[in-house]
């Protein structure tokens, strides 16, 4: 696999609801090592996006190659395997497992253990190691048998982003990962995602511009389903298409002709 | 729900579990006593099997008799195949032959069940039990029509460490012996990346796909392992009770495990014990006083799904950890005051149960305490009416400083830990 | 011929009888997310609060007030029991249901005794309707459609044309909605258990004289009406009026129909060795697996069922 194959390359990519189509023909290369992010007003379909790369839905048509490898079709698990990880825009972990146990789930199948009965869980050095550090990376070092279920929100939040990185996928995809946080906290948790991706591809949707304008390398804003403008944090900025849409001034036509 | 329970506590569970088991027995020269405690030794085995499901997948079966019943007709048939030559060696080890049996029924069945969690596996598990119960009387040759099959565990000669199987001691030891492996085994694999993922399936199935767990196999697995140790639980039976008949696998008996281990409590990996003990005593002690047993047992039931969902597990163990705390003593002024409501409602509703029931029996009497009740006449009804409303009214007024105490004392539980 | 339209009419009677039983059951499902195990013990006490009532006063009395007894039994259940065990997740409501199931299953024979009951169908219903070349069809048989029809007309005009049904249908779909818009949902939820709970009711009202009225009635219609609306898909009501036909065909039919399994295997061109077991199996044995066979095809091919939307 040579440097110029993209870590993720969508094309065509469509999906209705019934009559409603929500995604109208996406086309977008992240490359390899890169930080995307995605922007868009509410309703976008930017959340949809994520659960068509995801495949938690099956797109209607278009395709999507993983590390120039197509995986339009394939179930989640499958996809997962392949590298690619995903967080949850609403915290989606393990409720009555300690921090600790759910880490140590996310690690399993990376690690070759699969669906093994005849290995103990507490003497596998390698897969306990590696939750633990994962845990000390998003700081709950000190919460190790809480239920992850009664944890407070921005630890939830951490761990959400735990799970998700602990299987060492290197295709990374948050969504709206400081959704709901305060100013400190928000603060943390791009110090974190930048901690834990660090030589990965990161993919993320979020509304805070402060957060993406500090992380991204580059930024693709999505308005009713298509990608108007896919560019450099300063180069979107400055892009009057982006700055009608947000703004409003003008009702958003077929931007792609 | 699993409570993270440290180490050595489970070892002293096991062990008090192992001390119990072996000296009551010894203790007490009564046959009645080592039947009972076959019957809750097998049980054990069959919740604990039960438990893979419920508790540590989330999965709600109403067919898991079937498993259960078809390692009891392996069990029995390989018995009566073996005939004069089953030996007492090869007799202990039939029980493998009934988990063979699960664990062949589980790979077959397990294909279509497993496929959904939720109400479709809970409808689906009904739908097969009751298509497999349906069609036992168009195979008479495997399930015996309405007699069954019986067997003989002395079939064959000779002895095996000195024992034959002959006395119900023997084979107590021998089904003690399948029992402690039993969950040894599925204690184990609460602790290997399938029992833990099972876990994480349990509490958000679509998670588990986004790390990379298919979660219909994980699902899978833990079926077609319930239904060898069902199976195993199903052979014992057949050795202890050397007669198998189609009820072993009917809804009743599937019905009957999913209250054992609701009961005892599926949060915990001894739950089920706890209940498949409480349970069988219940049944052999209450069920030898009265008829009204499965009525009473109907009631304890809808009122543990009420107020102590997690089962008496999780019970007792709240409790103890109150008493561990020195909580538990702000609370027993409550208890003792609540306990008096409690036993007067009892006290009432069992005497309006047990006069209906003397009624329907065709009595005329019943006698209570020594004195004779006339059963036609008002004064008895009303009284018990009476004594079981002003235990409910008791109950009422004394409920709400109990649950104010009681939460205060798990806050303080919970604020207290490190 | 004449048989074939007979038992065609006997089939609709009992499916729509049974749909009586569903349509209760889809409707509680829906709104609560929950299978109401203990549905068909609220048929047994229909038929056995008839009974009771037709002893004092006949049996049209017992056809107006037992269905309403019956729904207030269920709106008390909802509102002392369920509705505390919901916090608790739908496991433990479910089981709830289950228990609340044999208490009534042990309840009934303490009060009415363990043997069936005389709940006899009235007099001025007995008799044949009409009867084709000797074939009769009993009037009660007719009875029991037009009940279940205007039951269904009823029904239909209530979830459609009012108030009440318009936001009882959202509630199915949108609880929160509908609480924010300032209805009461709790109430609206234990209305709708005790209705669902009186369909039960009147089905056991009618349903208990024409077949037996005995302390396990419930059972034996309980697991034949959860293959219907699986059958039909979860919450889907139409899914269960045409389960709940076929269902009825196929019961009725199978146990009219003297034929083997070779002889209808013949029919679609099989054929069993002869010698076996299998081949002499008669239709009549095979019809209490019918149903289940039926419900695990439908589970394994198609999990929506008939016309359901959603899958659990």
């Amino acid at each position: 696999m040579t440097a110029s194959v993209p870590a993720l390359c969508i094309s065509g990519l469509r999906k209705s609801f019934g009559a409603s189509e929500i995604i109208r023909g996406i086309d977008l290369d992240i490359a390899k090592g890169e930080r995307h992010a995605i922007i868009g007003p509410n309703g976008a379909g930017k959340s949809t996006l994520f659960h068509l790369i995801s495949a938690r839905l099956a797109a209607t048509s278009g395709t999507i190659a993983l590390k120039g490898e197509p995986v339009t079709g394939l179930k989640p698990f499958e996809i997962n395997r392949k590298g690619l990880s995903r967080s949850f825009q609403i915290t989606n972990i393990f409720h009555s497992l300690s921090v600790f146990e759910n880490l140590r789930s996310a690690v399993l199948w990376s690690l070759g253990y699969k669906y093994s009965f005849w290995h103990r869980l507490s003497v596998l050095r390698d897969a306990k190691e590696r939750a633990e550090h994962v845990m000390c990376d998003i700081g709950l070092q000190n919460r190790r048998d809480t239920a992850a279920g009664i944890l407070s929100y921005a630890e939830q939040r951490a761990l959400e982003i735990g799970i998700t990185i602990a299987g060492g996928a290197d295709v990374i995809l948050l969504d709206e990962p400081t959704a709901g946080m305060s100013h400190s906290e928000t603060d943390e948790a791009v110090a974190l995602i930048r901690r834990v991706t660090e030589n990965k591809t990161l993919v993320m949707v979020e509304h805070d511009m402060g957060v993406v304008f500090g992380l991204a390398d580059r930024i693709s804003v999505l308005v009713y389903g298509q990608v108007i403008a896919t560019d450099t944090p300063q180069a979107i900025r400055a892009n009057p298409l982006v700055q009608e849409a947000y703004l409003g001034t003008t009702p958003v036509s077929g931007n792609a002709s | 729900m699993t409570a993270p329970s440290s180490l050595p506590r489970q070892v002293l569970i096991w062990a008090a579990i192992f001390v119990i088991a072996c000296v009551l027995p010894s203790l007490f020269r009564s046959g009645f006593l080592v039947s009972v405690l076959s019957q809750i030794a097998i049980m054990a085995v069959f919740a604990l099997s039960y438990n893979m499901l419920l508790g540590q997948t989330g999965l709600l079966s109403f067919g898991h008799a079937v498993y259960y019943g078809l390692g009891a007709f392996a069990t029995i048939h390989l018995l009566n195949g073996l005939g004069k030559s089953a030996t007492p060696l090869l007799v202990a080890l039939l029980p493998l032959g009934g988990g063979a049996a699960g664990l062949v029924a589980g790979l077959i069945l397990g294909r279509m069940t497993t496929k959904k969690a939720g109400t479709t596996f809970a409808m689906i598990s009904l739908g097969i039990a009751e298509l497999m119960f349906a069609t036992t009387p168009i195979f008479p040759s495997v399930f015996g029509g309405d007699g069954g099959f019986a067997g003989n565990r002395m079939a064959g000669k000779g002895s095996f460490l000195g024992l034959t199987w002959g006395p119900q001691i023997e084979i107590y030891w021998l089904v003690l012996f399948w029992a402690f492996v039993s969950a040894g085994l599925m204690f184990a694999l609460t602790q290997t990346p399938l029992g833990r993922v099972a876990n994480a399936v349990r509490d958000n199935p679509e998670r588990a796909e986004f790390i990379g767990y298919d979660t219909r196999q994980v699902r899978y697995r833990m079926l077609v392992l319930s239904g060898l140790f069902a199976g195993i639980a199903g052979g014992l039976s057949a050795l202890n009770y050397e007669i198998v008949t189609v009820d072993m696998l009917n809804a009743h008996t599937s019905g009957s495990v999913l209250l054992m281990t609701y009961t005892g409590g599926i949060g915990h990996f001894f739950g089920p014990v706890l209940g498949a003990a409480m349970i069988t005593l219940m049944q052999t002690l209450v069920g030898g006083l009265t008829h009204a047993w499965l009525l009473y047992f109907g009631l304890f039931f809808l009122f543990m799904v009420a107020f102590a969902p997690g089962g008496m597990a999780s019970v007792l163990s709240r409790q103890s950890a109150l008493v561990k705390a020195g909580l538990w003593r702000c609370l027993l002024p409550h208890y003792a005051l609540a306990a008096a409501p409690a036993a007067l409602a009892c006290l009432g509703a069992v005497g309006l149960i047990e006069m209906a029931y003397a009624l329907l029996a065709g009595h005329d009497a019943a006698s209570f305490m020594g004195t004779s009740i006339r059963l036609h006449t008002l004064l008895p009804w009303l009284g018990a009416a009476s004594v079981l409303i002003g235990g409910i009214a008791g109950l009422k007024w004394v409920i709400g400083g109990m649950s104010d105490a009681w939460h205060q004392a798990l806050s303080q539980l919970q604020g207290g830990k490190p | 011929m004449d048989f074939v339209v007979i038992t065609l009419l006997n089939s609709v009677a009992y499916g729509l009888l049974l749909f009586m039983l569903s349509s209760g059951l889809t409707l509680i499902f829906s709104m609560m997310g929950v299978l109401n195990f203990a549905h068909a013990s609220f048929y047994m006490l229909g038929a056995y609060f008839a009974y009771q009532i037709s002893t004092w006063s006949g049996f049209w009395l017992g056809l107006l007030l037992a269905p309403l007894l019956v729904g207030g039994v269920g709106m008390l259940v909802e509102w002392h029991g369920l509705r505390h065990v919901r916090r608790f997740g739908h496991v433990a409501e479910l089981l709830f249901t289950f228990g609340l199931a044999i208490v009534f299953e042990e309840l009934v024979p303490l009060i009415w005794g363990k043997a069936s009951v005389p709940y006899a169908v009235p007099a001025q219903l007995e008799g044949a309707l009409f009867s084709l070349h000797g074939a009769a069809f009993p009037i009660y048989k007719g009875f029991m459609m037009a009940m279940s029809l205007g039951m269904l007309a009823a029904l239909y005009g209530v979830l459609t044309r009012t108030r009440i049904g318009l936001i009882i249908q959202a509630s199915l779909t949108k609880p929160d909605m509908v609480e924010a818009l300032g209805h009461n949902v709790p109430r609206i939820t234990m209305l709708l258990f005790g209705g669902g709970t009186a369909l039960a009711g009147l089905a056991g009202v009618i349903g208990g004289n024409a077949f037996v009225t005995e302390p396990s009635m419930a059972a034996s219609v309980g697991f034949i009406v959860f293959v219907i609306v699986v059958v039909g898909g979860l919450g889907s009501l139409g899914g269960a009026f045409l389960a709940s036909l076929l269902i009825g065909a196929l019961q009725t039919f199978s146990v009219t129909l003297d034929v083997t399994l070779q002889q209808v295997l013949t029919l679609i061109g099989l054929s069993l060795p002869a010698d076996t077991n299998l081949a002499r199996v008669s239709l009549v044995q095979l019809g209490p697996v019918l149903p289940y066979l039926l419900m695990v095809a439908i589970l394994i091919l198609r999990p929506r069922g008939l016309m359901g939307v959603r899958e659990s």
